[in-house]
């Protein structure tokens, strides 16, 4: 027997395993996607943060840039602004994607599936379009001016409002799922031991759903902190970090003191993004694998109440696109109010015309493609590589960090990176590729966990069976990772055009005369006065991102019927 | 080590096929295998046996070279192949899961390892069928995975893994997701594949009866270690120690201390042991062993050897024979186990609450040294 004792016999000669050819491949596919991540994420990164530590000649200053920051009142206050407007705004949009999302799980009331598409479609519009909406309702001329008693817009009150609207379906998807998982057993018991709804909702519910609930809260805190579109348009001389950057950058050509207010700026995304990551870990041991889902029982009077309250929340929502719409078809608010197409002449205004949309359109669909193969590839050797652990972390980690990133920040940090002289890649500058290479980073990580969760769902061993059988992983990876995945593949690519025709954050530093975009050209038009056009700009970015996701159902219901034979439901 | 050297049940040309020397694999700090030595024969049927956790996924692993040892060598046919990357290696694989490709018909799942062999379309067409038929399957080739039954499915992993005649086949726990009635008979399709094609097989699995009855040879594995290598009737008679006559087939473990040159006390009791107790001194602290099925009720003389009066605490009918919960005065709290035949159960009207003379039949008492 043996002696308990963990020495090596002797004579046994240390493994020095050798590579196999599906290795070197693999290690040569992760290097290449560490230097496009490094390229695309990190080297960017880390040129804004020493741009911050230098002066307009270049010279490093040290702190002196953060020094002057907190030195000038109006730049100083908006931190205080932009807190005031995340926390309030997340407050709301928690509350009514909360009730929203109890309704649609917890009650019985009919339509259910209606009132979840009217949730979503805030996510088909930038962000700019709901608060050219506002402007439209209770601005100057507005049409229902007298419901704010006085009060203007043009500020925190406006900002706030069309920050609820934009923000409302990414806080609900998540407290939906949160409340779907609960587990049916533990209402049984609060029943069986005659405990008041109302304790029961307190005491189960709540604390079930408290891990989505905080997730959801830093989700939509940082949404609202890094947003620009609204306040842009509707936030009049109320200023924020996010408008900060922007004039700094755009107004001012300071970039010094735009690249400080950027990193301002990453200080609460990043920390709400630690914290989201640390509590994440803790939902995943809280999840019992026999959990019993809970099914509701008809309650006339509760349902009805649920009901209504969707119905009031969804005519919000349809209302502030129908306003929109409404504007755009309106010769001249509200002097002329005769309908005419006159506003989709984008070709007469200022803002890159219909080539704009025509960009905009491209540049989705390159995003989709390439965003899509890239991510899903990168997905798949960073989950099936074999070794290489050190390179597999470092990666693994660039894959997460563009979520703690605003947008703004990003792009910023793209024209320092790529418009610098030094740079061999300036060349991209200014082109569509650049545009679709900050697309696809600044909406990687949600990709890249979806691609991983997909993938964390096919056995294990598909690859050890290949290899036994001396079939190459590549082959394995077209012929079944591929197919099984196709799913979660139209998922990422359709999440990425949409994204890609909404964005402005992003790609408003770093667009050319050449390449400007349907998103971009909304801001523009609306800055130089013509918001009727921005307005129906904003229902083309609309139309095509729900036109696109009615393909997407289609094909997913088409692909599903195609594979019912062997797909395991 | 204990490494018996019995060849292949049939075998009388016993060839070397695998030789397993000094692996050892770590996890960080955790030994999951320490210092394994191991020779399997051609066309062997071999079975690793142990407790879960003990390391046999490890080691079936470490062969195939999915996750390889951190020390030793293993040579296979003759080769080195220690180092090399699994698909350099020469095998088939069954897993648990059975990894069956969903979105591939059954012939495209058997075939998969074919079509990269540069085999004309007609040829590949050809094995598959041929595979199909071996495993029964003839006529199930155009379904889906997901259309099949587990046993099914099991089947189809099987043909596919045979497809490319592997020298070696490897099976982690391939029965073990399917319910019994299936598992006992898919253990001799198995088997009568294994006598068919004669390859070489090493089957993991946790179940003891599966073990018995399909191996050549079982390894009994514990804590990443080797506790025995032997055909099953060995494992069963002769377990080298209290562990493995544990964990194969039930045994009775009582106290006791040497009292001689071949006799032992457990309670009040003195035994004989005709097999001696193996070079023990006198005054040891050892556990007596015996299986329940050897303890004798028939015949026995009261004051005979080795026999003493027993309660029948509990009988229990299990199909095809009872099992009884014997207390014993004379060995005060310890109780024993005992299978009675049918027939024994009937011609001395054994009921619970009986007292009976029963006897430990000398020569089957197995003394192991109390660790
Ligand atoms: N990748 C790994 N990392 C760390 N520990 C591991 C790893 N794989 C296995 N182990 C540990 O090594 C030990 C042996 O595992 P192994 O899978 O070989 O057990 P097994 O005998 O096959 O058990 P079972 O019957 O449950 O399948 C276990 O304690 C296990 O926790
Ligand atoms: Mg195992």
């Amino acid at each position: 027997m043996t002696e308990g004792v963990t020495t090596l016999s002797a004579a046994a000669p240390l493994a020095r395993p050798i590579l196999s050819r599906d290795d070197w491949i693999m290690r040569w596919g992760m290097l290449v996607l560490g230097v496009w991540l490094s390229v695309a994420v990190v080297l960017p990164l880390y040129t804004l943060l020493s741009k911050g530590l230098e002066d307009h000649a270049g010279r490093f200053v040290g702190l002196a840039n953060f020094a002057e920051f907190f030195a000038t009142p109006v730049l100083f206050n908006s931190i205080y602004n932009s807190l005031t407007i995340a926390i309030i705004s997340t407050v709301i949009t928690i509350t009514l994607a909360f009730v929203y999302a109890y309704a649609l799980t917890r009650s019985c009331m009919p339509g259910k599936g209606i009132f979840k598409g009217i949730a979503m479609v805030p996510i088909l519009a930038p962000s700019l379009l709901p608060a050219i909406s506002l402007v439209y309702l209770f601005g100057n001329q507005g049409m229902i001016k007298g419901v704010l008693m006085g009060e203007t817009i043009y500020g925190p009150i406006g900002i706030v409002m069309g920050e609820v609207f934009w923000t409302f379906p990414h806080a609900l998807i998540i407290i939906i799922t949160a409340l779907s998982m609960a587990d049916a057993r533990l209402y049984e018991a609060a029943e069986s031991l005659g405990t008041s709804k109302l304790r029961t909702f307190f005491t189960v519910t709540l604390p079930g759903a408290r891990y989505g609930v905080i997730s959801a809260c830093f989700v939509v805190f940082t949404l609202v902190i890094t947003d620009f579109g609204v306040p842009k348009v509707i936030g009049g001389q109320y200023n924020v970090l996010a408008t900060d950057v922007y004039k700094q950058v755009i107004g001012q050509q300071n970039f010094q003191m735009g690249a400080v207010v950027g990193m301002v700026l990453l200080v609460p995304a990043v920390l709400a993004f630690i914290a989201d990551r640390i509590i994440q870990r803790k939902q995943v041991a809280l999840i019992s694998a026999r959990a019993v889902p809970y099914h509701p029982k008809p309650k006339t009077r509760f349902d009805m109440a649920m009901m209504g309250f969707c119905c009031v929340v969804g005519f919000m929502i349809l209302g502030i696109i129908a306003v929109d719409a409404f504007a755009s078809f309106i010769q001249l608010w509200p002097y002329n109010l005769t309908l005419t197409l006159y506003n989709y002449d984008f070709d007469l205004r200022d803002g890159g015309g219909w080539a704009s949309y025509r960009n905009s359109i491209v540049m989705a669909s390159y995003t989709a493609v390439i965003g899509t193969v890239i991510i899903f590839a990168g997905a798949y050797l960073v989950e099936k590589i074999r070794g290489f652990t050190v390179i597999r972390s470092l990666v693994q980690f660039m894959c997460i960090i563009p979520l703690a990133v605003p947008g703004l920040v990003l792009g910023l940090a793209y024209i320092f990176f790529f418009n610098h002289p030094d740079n061999p890649l300036e060349f991209v500058y200014g082109t569509m590729a650049i545009l679709v290479i900050c697309t696809v980073t600044h909406f990687y990580t949600v990709s890249h966990l979806t691609a991983t969760t997909a993938l964390k769902q096919m056995d294990p061993e598909f690859e050890a069976v290949s290899m036994s059988l001396k079939v190459p992983f590549y082959k394995t990876f077209w012929r079944v990772t591929v197919p099984v995945c196709v799913p979660a593949i139209l998922d990422i690519s359709i999440y990425l055009f949409v994204n890609a025709m909404t964005t402005v954050s992003a790609v408003v530093f770093i667009y050319s005369a050449d390449t400007t975009l349907a998103s971009v050209a909304v801001l523009n038009m609306d800055d130089a006065g013509e918001v009727a056009s921005a307005a129906a700009m904003g229902m083309m970015i609309v139309c095509t991102s729900a036109g696109v996701r009615v393909l997407h159902a289609l094909l997913t219901r088409g692909i599903a019927r195609a594979s019912q034979a062997w797909r395991v439901r | 080590m204990v490494t018996q050297e019995t060849p292949a049940g049939s075998g009388n040309q016993r060839t070397r096929y695998l030789k397993i020397e000094n692996i050892t694999k770590k996890f960080g700090d955790f030994v999951a295998l320490q210092d394994i030595s191991l020779d399997i024969y051609k066309g062997e049927f071999i079975c690793f046996l142990g407790p879960s956790g003990c390391g046999k996924t490890t080691l079936l692993r470490a062969i195939a070279g999915l996750d390889i040892q951190t020390s030793g060598r293993i040579e296979q046919g003759g080769k080195d192949i220690s180092n090399l990357p699994a698909a350099e290696r020469n095998f088939g694989i069954v897993f648990q899961s059975y990894a069956l490709f969903p979105n591939l018909t059954v012939s495209k799942n058997v075939g998969y390892g074919l079509v990269n062999r540069r085999m004309g379309k007609a040829a590949i067409g050809e094995r598959v069928a041929e595979l199909l038929d071996l495993v029964g399957l003839s006529d199930q080739g155009s379904k889906y995975p997901a259309q099949l039954s587990g046993g099914e499915q099991q089947r189809v992993a099987l043909a596919r893994a045979l497809a490319t005649s592997p020298g070696l086949l490897l099976l982690d726990e391939p029965l073990s997701a399917l319910d019994a009635k299936v598992r006992v008979f898919l253990r001799q399709e198995i088997k009568a594949l294994h006598r068919r094609l004669g390859v070489t097989t090493i089957m993991v699995t946790h179940d003891q009866e599966e073990a018995l009855t399909m191996a050549d040879r079982i390894v009994v594995m514990n804590q990443g270690t080797i506790e025995q290598v032997g055909t099953p009737i060995e494992i069963y008679r002769n377990p080298m120690n209290r562990c493995v006559g544990d964990f194969v087939g039930i045994m009775n473990c009582l106290s006791g201390v040497v009292t001689g040159a071949a006799s032992v006390r457990v309670g009040a009791m003195e035994f004989d042991c005709a097999n001696g107790v193996g070079g023990l001194t006198e005054g040891q602290a050892v556990t007596v062993c015996l299986r329940p099925e050897e303890i004798a009720v028939r015949g026995v003389a009261s004051g005979g050897a080795n026999s003493f009066e027993a309660r029948i605490s509990r009988l229990e009918f299990l199909g095809s024979f009872y099992r009884a919960t014997l207390e014993a005065e004379r060995l005060g709290d310890m109780k024993i186990t005992a299978d009675f035949s049918i027939n024994e159960v009937r011609d001395l009207t054994l009921d619970e609450g009986a007292t009976i003379q029963i006897a430990l039949p000398g020569e089957h008492i197995r003394i192991f040294a109390e660790a």
